[in-house]
């Protein structure tokens, strides 16, 4: 299973979405799938429709910068940020 | 029956609602709500009492906020909200027609968007998307944005969009099929032989008048105009105004020929109210002539704009008008615009204004 962080932004979107949550995917695609399973709309807020991460946030597998189709190993490790925007 | 009024506001940073009694004299503040997302146009159904937010964030992406409890609790949706992939993805919504069991969304890039059950679920409607001209619709300063809305109140297929900046369109089929409809405005960035063209116009405000569906205003960038034929011909409103330039544009709840306006001092002079001064200009007589409201309003050193959407009337009698600010205020007039009161400072700028009247 890969352990996933959420960004406190997107947390508080979805209520009770816990901070770490453990996802069995064999991509990031499939994790944020998962994610979309357990929380409808989840997706959305991750990936646009292209589709693809939103440009303003980051996906980490394994310490590296990750794309929508980087695949993930059982014990990846995954940290999904927001970037910097805004004003 | 006691009532509740509610001024809707979206500004760049959240939701806010102010609110107070049929008498409007004292207010309250509540917000920021929607979690700070820039919230593009904020309205209320009066016939469920729902409030639905448009907006799009940065990191997040476009959804529609909707709270049925007057704004206490939100959620938020964009379930079907998209283009198809490979296109470019819709990057914030920026109007709401709520009526009828139906809710229509307009997006960035410009389209329409319908949803058949309180903005949980949403259907493109690809008219627009597929419309002949598209390809050479240019963008405005926000944007390809579809920001004016309008539904005919007796024909639920009636439907007229303004877009930032390919111009008014108009549906007669639900929004399957458009016709531009903008025959008679100036597009004065064009050519000089190219000044009135089929499409293209630099619309920046449509409103309908109550009661003649078929009489629409309209603030555009190069210009103040009225139609009172669904739009298929305009005709100029701008003489005794102290500006062509604006952005927002408000129907009187009742009187077709009432007009609230806020013209601002050009397009390339900081688009101020004009010589620092703030007024909202009415018309009585659907824009033969104007008078210039002022009292309660500030009148030195003034430097701020009102966007497209910030301006609205109440239902009340008398009717209640109001306008939010770029610098983050709001106004408010109790009786039809003859006096004013700042109601709220302080605020993100102020993208869009609207109200509700519900029971207490």
């Amino acid at each position: 299973m890969a352990a996933v962080t959420l960004p406190g932004a997107l947390q508080r979107l979805f209520p009770g979405a816990p901070r770490r949550v453990e996802v069995g995917a064999a991509s990031v695609a499939e994790a944020i799938d998962a994610l979309d399973d357990r929380w409808p709309g989840m997706r959305d807020r991750i990936c646009d429709s292209t589709p693809a991460i939103r440009r303003h946030i980051n996906v980490f597998v394994d310490g590296e910068r990750a794309t929508h189709d980087t695949p993930l190993r059982p014990a990846s490790t995954v940290v999904v940020l927001t970037a910097i925007s805004g004003g | 029956m006691a009532k509740r009024v509610l001024v809707l506001l979206g500004t760049k940073k959240g939701a806010f609602i102010l609110e107070t009694d049929a008498d409007r004299r004292s207010w309250d503040l509540r917000g920021p709500y929607c979690e700070t997302w820039p919230m593009n146009h904020v309205v209320g159904d009066p016939a469920t009492g729902a409030i639905y937010g448009a907006g799009g964030n940065e990191w997040f992406g476009p959804a529609v906020w909707r709270s049925t409890d007057l704004g206490v609790t939100w959620t938020h949706s964009s379930a079907g909200l998209a283009y198809a992939a490979g296109e470019e993805p819709i990057g914030s919504v920026w109007s709401l027609a709520p009526g009828n069991g139906a809710l229509y969304a307009g997006v960035q890039p410009a389209g329409l968007f319908r949803s058949d059950d309180a903005g949980e679920t949403w259907r493109h409607l690809n008219g627009l998307r597929d419309h002949p001209t598209r390809s050479q619709w240019q963008a405005g300063g926000a944007g390809l944005i579809l920001h004016s809305l309008l539904r005919d109140p007796g024909d639920d297929q009636k439907l007229w969009v303004g877009i930032s900046a390919a111009g008014v369109f108009h549906s007669a089929d639900g929004g399957e099929t458009w016709e531009p409809r903008n025959r008679g405005t100036r597009a004065d960035f064009n050519p000089e032989d190219q000044r009135y063209p089929e499409f293209g116009q630099c619309v920046h405000c449509l409103v309908m008048a109550p009661g003649m569906p078929d009489r629409l205003y309209q603030q555009n960038h190069c210009g103040m105009y009225r139609s009172d034929d669904g739009a298929r011909t305009w005709q100029s409103i701008e003489a005794g105004l102290p500006s062509s330039f604006g952005f927002p544009a408000a129907a009187h709840p009742r009187d077709p020929g009432t007009l609230y306006l806020l013209p601002l001092n050009g397009d390339s002079a900081g688009r101020y109210v004009p010589d620092g001064k703030a007024a909202v200009w009415r018309t009585r007589d659907g824009g033969a002539t104007w008078q210039d409201r002022r009292d309660g309003l500030p009148q030195k050193n003034v430097f701020f704009g009102v966007l497209r959407q910030a301006m609205a009337t109440d239902p009340l009698d008398q009717a209640g008008v109001y306008f939010g600010t770029s610098t983050g205020a709001v106004y408010a007039s109790r009786d039809e615009g003859d006096s004013w009161q700042c109601v709220a400072e302080h605020l993100p700028t102020v993208l869009s204004v609207e109200t509700m009247v519900v029971e207490a």
